[in-house]
């Protein structure tokens, strides 16, 4: 699946299209399909997504989606030497998640 | 150190205003990103991996109590609690709100602080020897020279878009403690046949894609003309420099393909021509300059007896580890390491930014240095307050005696912070100094400079380690390539690649391969560069890969 992802404008932070807006949790990005470039355009334009672009991923057993890079996984969890800082810096197994 | 005047102040405080109208038109939708990267760029604000990225120039590394303070408040206000000290002896937030960059600097501002030209391709901030104005071994202070040409350098508008980032040492001792020879421009300054101080000038080094050293073109120019004869190289830089492929387009580049002698050619034909321009600030200006960097009164007249300590003991190894000699014999330079056990090279909690200036009021007469090595000197402490200064230290857990060890690392953010990086730095040199560390190998080692980057770009310096890690992307997978044999200092020379790459473990492994293979070759007062070089690659290939 191709799902979209960027920084918010105002805080930088990373965030993914989930259909209609942009969440903080990869978990709720959504396949962009052959829309990504439209919607990529649409949102930078309205200033509510800062240098997006599209990436693969896949659809994880669970539920979960799974950036196919590595780099992206990083960015999805927050960095993995400071689990503190992460989205789920109560879950440390998370970390395994990006490997 | 130096203190604003009126002019700097103002400068300095006009372009926090511009940026704040800057930020505010691009909130507004005034600005795209496309016209408003190359404004937060030249502020030294970058969008990295997981949100803004501010990093803040300290001159030559030089900075007060005061700034230090301020520094830590940015950390507590504006970002998560910490900073990043960097090799280029800066600090860098990793989590900044682009609505808060103005204020930052604003705050900065109030400090004599601001983060011009940290970015873009211009003049970065000058670096220098971390123990400058009291080191032993120096011929002269060499920070008001840097001074100098951070005066030059800020805003010039000849200089403003170059083909590249330009970056600027300068030295003074023929120790090189600022890898003098792996900048755009190393200056080194020293004593002539005829006892007069001059600069040789070291050009067209760096790290990167393409590591080269820098060869001399010019050993001697006389101290009134240094200004005029950094204008001179830079302009043919300008003149020549490519614009065409961002990777070609650094002088290293230049200097290789023109060949040294031609473009110092050059360089003499343009700096005969300036000479007659007037281009060089009046001497004034470097008398008005150099009284700020003066010894503190005290440190240059006092002459108090060391204080013994019990061999053996903690503070005994800190001092011997992390203490360097000092022009005074009653003084030392006391390195603060941050690289405790299995830590984030180079980081340090706002906590501990006050700890360190606190301490540099209470025995450091006010001053404070970042290493490019990532870490902190206190440049003048009297030997007699070094047990208060460690225990001090080691509440705070700033007291690991590590310095030049092989847990001394030096790593770039790598893939956990930074947008460019294909592999992350900072797990594989959390690993390492645990490893060697908890052994107790680090300290039977002896002197192993380890420098790790995330990628090609070399921002850890990979390339100057006596070992050197390299993290590449091989089909979505870190992969971490190994080389040996490099230096930044006096004896400079670049890391040679072993052979084919490890994952994170196995370079874990493969480190510890080599160092024994050292360990059992080694000749008396050696260090592992010094084996490395007398027996060369070949048997450390056949101990990594039969």
């Amino acid at each position: 699946m191709k799902i979209l992802t960027g920084n918010d404008l105002l805080s930088g932070a990373v965030v993914w299209w989930d259909g209609q807006g942009w969440s903080l949790h990869v978990e709720h990005a959504a396949d962009a399909g052959e829309e990504a470039p439209a919607i990529m355009a649409r949102e930078e334009a309205a200033r509510r997504v800062n240098a997006p672009y599209a990436i693969e991923a896949e659809r994880e057993a669970g539920g979960g989606i799974r950036p196919a890079h590595i780099k992206d996984r990083v960015r999805a969890l927050g960095p993995t030497v400071r689990p503190d800082l992460t989205l789920k810096p109560s879950e440390p197994e998370a970390l395994d998640w990006v490997i | 150190m130096y203190k604003y005047d009126s002019y700097d102040q103002a400068m300095v405080d006009a372009r926090v205003a511009e940026f704040r109208d800057q930020c505010e038109r691009r909130l507004s939708g005034k600005l795209s990103e496309d016209q408003f990267k190359p404004l937060r760029l030249m502020n030294g604000l970058y969008l990295q991996l997981h949100a803004y990225m501010l990093r803040v120039a300290i001159p030559y590394g030089t900075l007060d109590s005061r700034q230090m303070h301020a520094l830590a408040d940015i950390a507590d206000k504006y970002d998560r609690g910490y900073g990043h000290f960097t090799t280029r002896q800066n600090i860098q937030y990793n989590w900044i709100k682009l609505e808060d960059a103005a204020d930052i600097l604003a705050d900065l501002a109030k400090v004599e602080m601001h983060a011009i030209q940290t970015s873009g391709n211009c003049i970065r901030n000058i670096s220098s020897d971390h123990f400058a104005g009291a080191a032993a071994d120096e011929v002269v202070d060499p920070r008001p020279y840097a001074e100098l040409l951070r005066q030059w350098s800020s805003f010039h508008p000849e200089f403003s878009y170059l083909p590249r980032k330009f970056k600027i040492a300068v030295i003074a001792s023929e120790q090189d403690r600022a890898a003098m020879r792996l900048h755009d421009i190393g200056i080194n300054i020293v004593r002539g046949p005829g006892g007069d101080l001059g600069a040789a000038f070291y050009v067209g080094g760096g790290m990167g894609r393409t590591p080269m050293i820098a060869p001399c073109i010019r050993e001697f120019v006389p101290l009134d003309q240094l200004v005029t004869y950094s204008e001179a190289c830079l302009r043919v830089y300008n003149r020549h420099g490519r614009r065409d492929n961002k990777y070609k387009a650094r002088i290293k580049i230049l200097v290789h393909e023109m060949g040294a002698e031609e473009y110092a050619r050059q360089v003499e034909a343009e700096f005969a021509h300036l000479l007659e321009q007037g281009v060089e600030p009046p001497l004034a200006e470097l008398e008005r300059i150099k009284p700020f960097f003066d010894l503190p009164e005290e440190v240059a007249n006092a002459a108090d007896a060391p204080q013994a300590e019990s061999p053996g003991s903690e503070l005994a190894e800190w001092i011997l580890a992390n203490t360097h000699k000092h022009k005074n014999p009653a003084f030392v330079s006391a390195v603060i390491s941050l690289k405790p056990v299995g830590g984030i090279p180079g980081d340090a909690t706002a906590e501990q930014m006050h700890v360190m200036a606190d301490l540099a009021k209470e025995y450091g007469f006010d001053e404070l240095r970042v290493m490019h090595t990532q870490n902190i000197v206190l440049p003048h402490v009297r030997k007699a307050d070094l047990p208060a200064l460690f225990a001090k230290l080691q509440d705070a857990s700033l007291a690991t005696a590590n310095l030049d060890a092989i847990d001394d690392i030096i790593a770039c953010p790598g893939l956990d912070y930074c947008s460019l990086a294909n592999a992350r730095s900072i797990p594989v040199a959390q690993k390492i100094s645990r490893r060697f560390a908890e052994s107790g190998k680090a300290k039977e080692l002896g002197k192993l400079k380890l420098k790790i980057s995330g990628c090609i770009n070399a921002c850890g310096h990979h390339h100057a380690g006596h070992i050197g890690i390299l993290g590449v992307d091989r089909k979505g997978v870190e992969n971490y390539q190994l080389l040996l044999g490099g230096s930044e200092a006096e004896d400079v020379s670049l890391a040679k690649i072993t052979g084919p790459g490890f994952d994170e473990d196995g370079v874990v492994d493969a480190i510890e391969t080599v160092t024994d293979l050292y360990m059992r070759e080694r000749e008396d007062g050696e260090r592992f560069l010094d084996t490395y070089r007398r027996l060369g690659m070949a048997p450390f290939k056949e101990a990594l890969y039969g």
